[in-house]
């Protein structure tokens, strides 16, 4: 656990100083109603052109922080600047540049998708064509269909579509792929690269490890109101000290399994799964040989053996000792 | 035709879009029309029902010169004598009854009086002084019977009808539903939209943009207002094409009453929307605020008819405010500064409720 960095004094902070910051908050709050603490002093900043995500579990914040930066909050302490401006001041000029898809917002389903396109436009001084946005989010042959005949995926594409009517510079998406189809979620991963590409950045809020470790050059991991973690995806598993996990089940069960597996060379975590042990380790060609070799002494017979890289998932299973889809 | 094909392939798409100032005003209001347009349930309740309740109304209350009075004879000695002197009165048809059955017919309401013949030739009367035709009937059997056993008028009378359109019950109620009207659809357009939009996390949505929050109330509002003319066309269309109804005043005043109500109900529906979370809390709310204007402020019949001391109460409210305003204009030419008391309870509903409002209103 000592190997993955402080939050306090998260890795990101001191490296980006070169690059210019798109978001940057300090000891931000947000307790509702006097008791219940959402966000406890959080510490993050987002620098331009990066795509940036915030990793954890339904209930850990994530949203909270989210619509505090997006303005749509008061935070309850903290101090935070959005593309270099504060939100206390000129509230306006900064939502022309900012780009926003809530987490499930029901747009007007007596609408086209193009009405709804073109509203969202009206509101920005400088938009950018509708059909061209439609066209970008392959809704173009839905142009003239009423939002309340469209699927998940396609409502979704939507919600980002009017996020991006306004040509924004800085693009904020709540939970973009919940509740998507493998396929809905690549064509939106496709959308956010491509923005990225274009010089724009993003900040998202994710609960899928795939998602945060494929799509966000950098990421923090958020826990009841606190980054646990910050940096890179690769960096953070790096941090993490291990590359390998190993998967081993035994027929019939080994008692002190778990044990033989904590005194491999290299093991750097243990943690016991389904009637089986998993376990980290930084080299597969000592740890591999060994793990067999001591399970063929004790006379146990294999019922499963699988080893796979490092993920996110372990990163943050080890870091709070529970799975991020528990919850 | 072909040069033209050409002509749009080699113009380029201009990056970006220039919107003025209003544009998300326009559109904001064009976007809520469409909605309306195409929301079956607007149409219907917003311009099909008050049409078929006056239509309904109006023809269940068309009041019809006065008919026939049936009564009632309780069988007894007599009772063949006064069948035998009510023969030759075409507009009192009698049954002849047990005593028992014919009070029962009576108590619901098929005949209008009982005669029960008293012994020495005398008769007594069974009516119902609260019945308007109980009494009637009374009155008409009287005259016969006395006439017939050769009761003497004094004084030479003459009698001739005169109706003119304006004193009907069609003539009182069709204001009344205009007002009623402008107070449902500016509670509910407005109230109901609202929270709708609450719930869906629309509003927030929305205000995650720069679209100018007046704008979106604004367009709110001036949808209300197009309706509201469309509503006063039709429903005084029917009344004057359907039932010859004659409207005295200007119609320039009937719609800045329209506009003036359209905005004080549209302004008392934001403020019992302003923070309800879920629609149906707003039903509920809308409904306790409607309620007692439907019963008090004279939509179906007069006020009148409650206590006279609490008429100055019922004018405070704002319904019975527009009702009387529009029933003195349509009904009696009255013109717009003979209506001032009433604009100034009307509009001091409407200025409060938006204060109100505006200061507790709820975006998310």
């Amino acid at each position: 656990m000592d190997a993955v960095s402080n939050p306090s004094a998260g890795p990101g902070v001191e490296k980006s100083a070169g690059a210019r910051a798109a978001i940057r908050c300090r000891g931000l709050r947000k307790t509702y109603d006097g008791k219940l603490e959402a966000v406890r002093g959080l510490d993050l900043e987002v620098r331009e052109g990066e795509c940036f995500g915030l990793l954890g579990p339904n209930g850990a914040g994530k949203t909270t922080t989210i619509e505090m930066l997006e303005g749509l909050l008061e935070p309850s302490g903290g101090e935070m600047e959005v593309l270099g401006q504060n939100w206390a001041g000129q509230g306006r000029q900064l939502r022309e540049q900012l780009g926003i898809s809530l987490q499930e917002t029901r747009l007007s389903e007596k609408l086209t998708v193009r009405e709804t396109l073109r509203l969202f436009a009206s509101f920005y001084a400088e938009a950018r064509p509708p059909e061209e946005v439609l066209a970008e989010m392959e809704l173009g042959d839905k142009a003239d269909a009423r939002v309340g005949k469209l699927s998940g995926g396609q409502r979704q594409r939507l919600a980002v579509a009017t996020a991006l009517a306004g040509n924004p510079r800085l693009l904020f998406l709540d939970e973009p792929t919940t509740g998507l189809d493998p396929q809905s979620r690549r064509q939106l991963w496709e959308v956010v690269r491509r923005f990225t590409r274009g010089g724009g950045t993003v900040l998202l809020t994710t609960h899928y490890m795939d998602e945060a470790e494929r799509l966000c050059d950098r990421l923090a991991i958020v826990d009841r109101g606190k980054i646990i973690a910050q940096g890179a995806p690769a960096e953070l598993i790096r941090n993490l000290g291990g590359d390998h996990v190993i998967e081993v089940m035994t027929d019939p069960p080994t008692p002190g399994l778990a044990e033989i597996c904590r005194r491999l060379p290299g093991a750097q975590a243990v943690w016991p799964a389904a009637e089986g042990c998993q376990v980290q380790v930084s080299q597969l060609e000592t740890s591999l040989p060994e793990l067999l070799r001591q399970l063929q002494a004790q006379g146990a017979g294999l019922a499963r053996l699988s080893t796979r890289s490092t993920s996110l998932e372990d990163v943050f299973v080890q870091l709070t000792g529970r799975q991020l889809r528990d919850e | 035709m072909q040069a033209e094909e050409e002509k749009n392939e080699t113009a380029a798409e201009p990056r970006l879009l220039h919107h003025g100032r209003w544009s998300g005003y326009r559109n904001l209001l064009w976007a809520r029309m469409l909605e309306l347009a195409r929301e079956p349930e607007v149409i219907f309740w917003v311009f099909a029902f008050p049409l078929l309740l006056a239509i309904g109304l109006g023809i269940a209350f068309r009041q019809a010169p006065v008919g026939k009075t049936p009564v009632a004879i309780s069988a007894a000695p007599g009772a063949a004598h006064l069948a035998q002197l009510l023969k030759q009165q075409p507009l009192i048809p009698f049954q002849v009854l047990p005593a028992g059955a014919a009070l029962d017919q009576f108590r619901l309401g098929r005949y209008d009086l009982v005669l029960e013949p008293q012994p020495g030739g005398g008769v007594l009367y069974r009516f119902d002084p609260s019945r308007p035709e109980s009494v009637l009937a009374r009155r008409r059997v009287d005259d016969a019977l006395q006439a017939a056993a050769g009761r003497r008028d004094v004084v030479t009378t003459r009698s001739r009808p005169y109706r003119q359109p304006g004193a009907r019950y069609i003539d009182f109620l069709i204001p009344g539903l205009l007002g009623m009207n402008l107070m449902n659809s500016g509670m509910w357009g407005v109230g109901f939209a609202l929270v709708e939009m609450r719930q869906r996390k629309l509003l927030k949505r929305l205000i995650a943009t720069p679209m100018h929050r007046s704008h979106f109330l604004l367009a709110l509002g001036s949808s209300r207002l197009l309706l509201m003319v469309v509503e006063i066309v039709l429903l005084l269309g029917v009344g004057i094409w359907i039932f010859g109804m004659r409207v005295e005043g200007s119609w320039w005043t009937i719609l800045l009453l329209g506009a003036i109500g359209s905005a004080s109900f549209g302004a008392l529906g934001l403020l019992t929307a302003c923070r309800a979370q879920k629609i149906e809390s707003v039903s509920g709310l809308l409904n306790v605020v409607m309620m007692p204007m439907w019963v008090f402020s004279g939509v179906f019949f007069s006020y009148q008819r409650f206590p006279r001391a609490v008429w100055p109460l019922i004018r405070l409210l704002p319904l019975t405010a527009i009702n009387d305003a529009l029933r003195a204009v349509i009904l009696q030419g009255a013109a717009l500064d003979a209506q001032l008391g009433r604009l100034l309870v009307l509009a001091g509903w409407g200025v409060v409720s938006f204060a109100l409002a505006l200061h507790w209103f709820r975006w998310k």
